[in-house]
């Protein structure tokens, strides 16, 4: 029963790494550039659902939707305010202002919200666990509805890509910007798309894993930001399928070496997995090989 | 030539001078109300601690509670011996905590009431032990702090005798219970009472019967820790951890329908007063705590009306120490027989020779009749409580 116990812990905080990660691996591909704040969007994604249940008294669905819509427009925003002007000055530059803005947006909110942590109401507040197997096994909805919206965004994500016209122009980006722009399609138009995605994923990954995981304080994002970072590397940077099967991993991982390995060597043991993929496979499970143009 | 180099010598003499007239004046506008000649009448704490960042709530409460004391001591009597307090920002940063310390010492600081936190305490009492800075920390409770240093006291428990008091406490109320712990491997605060809570509890030939770990991670997944304490058939839970991770493991065992007694140290004090926690899930939580704002003692209750009144909030236990702190280092001074202008170095041995006379005693909100050891560690009783209806109920 442990194992099933741990299976089902492991998918839904590796579905939390999955949606996280999605945000990494489709900036990444279009801008090639490590968008490392994306960890805090993810904190401000709780902050503003958190206030508008707690001091408006909002439903937290529709609270969840705003967060949303925050997220999409803070991330539109510091990709037009900070990374925008550097793009083209080497990649460098764009990593420095990344840690920069996630600096920013930690110490904002300490402004702004303090620094005493808050305790998150679930989504789910009025759900039942289930339980099964006499009691043995219990799964809560936190758990089955994160599984089941990480499965849900993956499909939607990867029609859109594939089959819209927007999708289809992120797609041409990524593989090559100039050749993209001789043929009609708006970079930037594209780019500011891939990061209002990825900022509005990250508030559902905030709403759903500080549901399973209440606390809220200003550095809320930091650990399952750098967590999601390596999902995305470990599944091949810049391939959406991979940030899936690399979140899952991840997650599955860390649970399985808490309940049987050692609880102080969990994450030790996550990163090594992470070497020795990388060892292998230096693009990570499910990365292309690009040929370096000279 | 040799014109420029005099003017050079002397432009160096004279802002050397001007700093020094500064730090000077700096050291006597400290003593506020009285005139130039009576400044000796002043005895200048200062202290250091996080004001702002994350760890800012304990400093901020050290803060305030001092100011109360300071301001009772120095209304009772305007005419005798006058204190004033003046607390540095250290950010919970041990390098920062330092430089905060030096400043206090230039601006004429005699004795350190502080610092707040144990890492940069471990820091700032290495100086104060080179220096002859007498200090009396209110919070800092790692072993580290007194280590080696002998004019530098504890008011808190230190994390080990936490360790202690909660493994007696378990053995002798809760000997048929099958007992686990759960505490954070990254920090020394958890890990030092937990090391000491194990080794005490199984001195006796009990087992604990399940002991799990995380990382800082305040808002990791506890599933894993819970599950292997439940199939352990673990009834209390050791929380040898602070407030935030608590709620977390409580909100997430409360998921699963475990319902185990948790028991928790001065670390859990904080809980019932986190935004959105549902303070039902902390029912019958037991913690060892010093100080509690609901006891129906008359001095606390004076206190707490005092300290709401002018700041606005509940104070927590870290506020208390901090008033009683003052208190403890008033009455040793008088007991000393120096003038407030003494060195403080002269005032750090005189100090000493107080804190480990064997006959002082200082009474304050945290315990009656504190003694200290010449290690620096503290002797009182601690009070367990239990939370009932939202409130710490003294057992």
């Amino acid at each position: 029963m442990t194992f099933l116990n741990s299976l089902i812990s492991g998918l839904s905080l590796g579905s939390v790494y999955a949606i996280i990660a999605l945000g990494y691996t489709m900036v990444y591909g279009i801008s090639k550039m490590l968008n490392f704040a994306h960890g805090d969007v993810i904190m401000v994604g709780g902050y503003v659902s958190f206030c508008l249940t707690m001091y408006v008294g909002m439903n937290g669905w529709i609270a969840l939707l705003i967060a949303m819509v925050v997220c999409t427009l803070l991330g539109i925003i510091i990709e037009r305010l900070a990374y925008r002007p550097l793009r083209g000055t080497g990649s460098l530059a764009v990593l420095i202002t990344a840690i920069g803005v996630s600096y920013f947006l930690q110490n904002a909110a300490l402004l702004i919200w303090g620094a005493n942590p808050r305790v998150f109401t679930s989504l789910f507040n009025g759900m039942d666990t289930m339980h099964a197997a006499g009691g043995q096994l219990t799964i809560t909805p936190e758990s089955l509805f994160t599984i089941i919206a990480n499965i849900v965004i993956m499909i939607v994500l990867t029609l859109f890509v594939s089959r819209t016209k927007a999708g289809k122009a992120m797609r041409a980006v990524s593989e090559d910007n100039g050749a993209a722009q001789l043929m009609g399609i708006n970079v930037n138009q594209s780019i500011s798309l891939t990061f209002a995605i990825g900022s509005g994923l990250a508030a559902v990954a905030g709403v759903l894993m500080c549901s399973a995981y209440p606390v809220l304080m200003p550095t809320t994002g930091a650990m399952p930001g750098i967590k999601a970072f390596t999902a995305a590397v470990f599944g091949g940077i810049g391939s959406i399928p991979g940030a899936m099967i690399g979140g899952l991993i991840l997650g599955i991982i860390e649970i399985f070496s808490r309940a049987y390995i050692s609880t102080e060597l969990s994450d030790a043991i996550v990163f090594a997995c992470l070497i020795i993929v990388l060892l292998v496979k230096p693009t990570g499970l499910l990365g292309k090989k690009v040929s370096e143009k000279v | 030539m040799k014109n420029k180099k005099w003017t050079k010598f002397f432009v160096v003499a004279l802002s050397c001078m001007m700093v020094f007239a500064m730090t000077a004046c700096g050291g006597g506008s400290d003593s506020g109300s009285s005139e130039e000649g009576d400044a000796a009448a002043v005895l200048h704490l200062g202290g250091v601690g996080p004001l702002t960042g994350p760890a800012a709530l304990y400093g901020t409460a050290v803060k305030n509670g001092a100011q109360l004391a300071v301001d009772e001591i120095n209304a009772a009597n305007p005419d005798g011996l006058q204190l004033a307090w003046d607390m540095q920002d250290d950010e919970h940063d041990a390098e920062k905590s330092v430089n905060a310390y030096n400043k206090l010492v230039d601006d004429g600081m005699q004795i350190l009431v502080g610092t707040v936190t144990t890492a940069p305490c471990t820091a700032v009492a290495a100086e104060a032990y080179e220096d002859r800075m007498f200090a009396l920390t209110p919070s800092a409770s790692g072993p580290a702090v007194t280590e080696g240093n002998d004019n530098v006291f504890q008011l808190c428990f230190s994390d080990p005798n936490q360790g202690i008091a909660s493994a007696d406490y378990i053995k002798e109320n809760f000997g048929d219970k099958t007992v686990g712990v759960i505490y954070n491997n990254a920090d020394n605060y958890s890990s030092g009472i937990y090391d000491k809570f194990k080794s005490e509890y199984e001195a006796g030939g009990k087992k604990l019967a399940a002991e799990e770990a995380f990382s800082d991670d305040a808002n990791a997944d506890f599933t894993a820790q819970l599950n292997s304490m439940k199939n352990a058939g673990v009834d209390l839970i050791f929380l040898p951890i602070y407030y935030t991770p608590a709620s977390n493991i409580m909100t997430q065992a409360n998921k699963m329908g475990y319902e185990p007694t948790f028991f928790g140290v001065d670390g859990m004090d904080g809980i019932l007063d986190l935004e959105g926690f549902d303070t039902s899930l902390a029912e019958g939580v037991m913690l060892l705590t010093p100080f509690t704002p609901y006891s129906e003692d008359e001095e606390v209750q004076k206190f707490v009306k005092a300290y709401e009144d002018a700041y606005g909030e509940t104070p927590i236990q870290f506020a208390a120490d901090a008033y009683d702190c003052v208190y403890a280092v008033y009455d040793a001074f008088q007991k000393t027989g120096l003038d407030a202008s003494a060195s403080y170095d002269e005032i750090c041995e005189a100090m000493i020779g107080v804190f480990t006379g064997g006959d002082f005693k200082a009474s304050g909100l945290t315990a009656d009749e504190m003694q200290w050891e010449a290690s620096g560690e503290v002797n009182k009783t601690p009070k367990v409580c239990v939370i009932e209806d939202g409130k710490y109920v003294e057992q």
